[in-house]
């Protein structure tokens, strides 16, 4: 019996074809070739050095994980109310706050963060006010030190991704029927219960997009720890920077790629624990797209 | 909570996310080369900024990079979506795992991957350098899963009963794909382009790393202004930057806010 082959290029595969080049070309190959620099020294034989190698930036790893850990906490923390209150403001006025949310994000995120280099300074705009009111209560004033902490990090962070935090939030609360809180508070919830049971358990999946959203580009920054950490911290991004563009003597593909492999690890372990927690939704960042 | 206390949270938040903008914008003025004390009102770093021939080279580049990028991003998203919608369950779901990874990667990973790359087949070849092609096919690729995950609900959401009645009625299919579907699905079209456009424009990771010395974009131009001494033009550009983005903003809210009364009245009539 012949069996009809299906013809490889029907209209439906010829649609996808470019697509599926593309991706294999400049996604799936470039992902291969980082672990294969990892495994890899610059001969190209096997080895397993580059992953022995990067154990000395333990510390670092750690402290990129924490400041991203705790700014994502932070953002949890401020955007959840703003997000709350946004959603039971009139629909009309609901659009402008958005809009009035999102507007930042549109400004490149060098140039916000450059900006709290001027407020943050030492001879900054805080400092400087401050300073002024020191001198008239005729106190003496020597000037917070906050530019170049991990402070100053946490605090950008949080300023450049709080955003994202928020826009998930709101979408998933505006999503909530309403009729079930309605339904709750006439068989005598209170408010603190109706939050309890009904509006925070139906806004998982928008603080797990958040968190990831937030996390993600926290845990993996060098330009907040560049600028606003000075030269003192360098966070697992600076280094891999450092190794793909840094002074040439400096540049180690090899170890840059198994620092790299271990980020993108972290991300996947991460989204793994995120994702237990949130089994009903369907895709990663799925309140991304407001 | 009551309603004071709503008010002064969110005047709290919103003081907290434009506090940095307001800085940069009254900087701008600056009568001197200083970013603490402000004297006098001047628009002498405009006047720098129109001069400096690196910055509105740049700001040209990042325009032709964003422009291209997003409209062959589109294209080829589109027609992948359509495909990908028709594809059984388990396809599907590969198709996307793959398409979510540069969403979902830190994009100094996505970077780096790609520069690694663009180095090995620079070295192997002998032919290319890092600069103008590099730059758009990272953001081409970074750009075709946005487009792909702003198509691929609204094809779902559509009524397929509309295009097999173009086909019974003699319409060939590509004829009926034009006609039919591309309407339907058209927002999400134009939704993917408009993200894929913004996020190349204001893209700096990925540039970063794969740009090269030869062809700078303009978050790279301003990357290496916070690398030299401070000058106030950097506040000059953040400010009209920011001008242009409110204005371009309003325009759209604007037109929501119209196309919604529209409706509105036409439901009433």
């Amino acid at each position: 019996m012949m069996k009809t082959k299906k013809p490889f290029f029907s209209a439906k595969n010829l649609t996808v074809t470019p697509y599926a080049v593309w991706m294999v070309l400049f996604v799936l190959i470039p992902i291969g070739l980082v672990v294969y620099f990892a495994f890899t020294d610059a001969n190209g034989t096997f080895t397993l050095e580059n992953l022995s190698y990067i154990k000395r930036y333990a510390e670092t790893f750690w402290l990129s994980v924490e400041l991203a850990l705790i700014s994502t906490v932070i953002c949890l923390l401020l955007a959840y109310p703003m997000a709350f209150i946004i959603a039971k403001m009139p629909t009309e006025r609901q659009g402008s706050a958005i809009l009035l949310i999102m507007l930042p994000m549109w400004m490149n995120f060098l140039i916000r963060t450059y900006a709290w280099m001027t407020i943050l300074e030492n001879n900054g705009i805080i400092n400087r006010f401050v300073g002024m009111i020191a001198q008239w209560l005729q106190i003496e004033f020597e000037g917070f030190s906050m530019i170049n902490t991990n402070g100053a990090i946490v605090l950008g962070m949080v300023y450049n991704y709080l955003p994202y935090m928020i826009l998930p939030i709101y979408t998933v609360l505006t999503k909530i029927d309403n009729s079930l809180i309605e339904a709750a508070r006439d068989l005598g919830s209170s408010s603190v219960h109706v939050f309890r049971r009904i509006i925070a358990p139906l806004s998982v999946p928008g603080v797990i997009s958040g968190i990831t959203m937030v996390f993600v580009p926290a845990v993996s920054t060098f330009i907040i720890s560049y600028l606003l950490g000075g030269g003192k911290t360098y966070l697992i991004g600076n280094i891999i920077e450092n190794y793909f563009l840094g002074s040439s003597g400096a540049i180690n593909y090899n170890v840059g790629a198994a620092l790299s492999l271990l980020l993108m690890i972290l991300i996947v372990v991460s989204m793994g624990i995120m994702n237990h927690f949130d089994k009903d939704s369907e895709s990663v960042g799925g309140g991304m797209i407001v | 909570m009551s309603k004071h206390l709503k008010r002064l949270y969110s005047f709290l938040i919103f003081a907290f996310l434009y506090a940095p903008i307001l800085v940069m914008v009254v900087y701008s003025f600056n009568g001197i080369k200083s970013r603490s004390v402000f004297e006098g009102f001047s628009l002498q770093w405009y006047k720098a900024l129109f001069e400096d021939s690196l910055i509105l080279e740049s700001f040209s580049n990042s325009l032709i990079i964003a422009a291209l990028s997003a409209l062959i991003a589109t294209v080829i998203g589109t027609f992948a979506a359509v495909g990908i919608n028709k594809m059984k369950k388990r396809t599907r779901s590969a198709y996307l795992f793959v398409n979510n990874i540069p969403v979902v990667n830190p994009d100094i990973v996505t970077a780096i991957s790609m520069m690694i790359l663009f180095v090995f087949f620079v070295s192997v070849t002998k032919m290319f350098e890092m600069g103008f092609w590099t730059l758009l096919i990272a953001h081409i690729t970074f750009n075709i899963p946005y487009v792909v995950l702003n198509v691929l609900p609204k094809l779902r959401g559509m009524d397929n009963n509309i295009y097999d009645a173009a086909l019974d009625l003699g319409c060939p299919p590509i004829k009926s794909f034009f006609k039919v579907v591309l309407p339907q699905i058209m927002p999400g079209i134009v939704t993917g382009a408009i993200m894929a456009f913004t996020l190349s424009l204001d893209d700096f990771i990925i540039s970063y790393f794969n740009s090269g010395t030869s062809f700078q974009t303009l978050p790279i131009t301003i990357y290496s202004m916070t690398k030299k001494p401070y000058s106030p033009k950097i506040n000059a550009l953040s400010t009209l930057l920011f001008v242009f983005v409110l204005v371009l903003m309003l325009i759209v809210n604007l037109r929501q806010t119209r196309t919604a009364k529209d409706k509105k009245k036409k439901e009433k009539s």
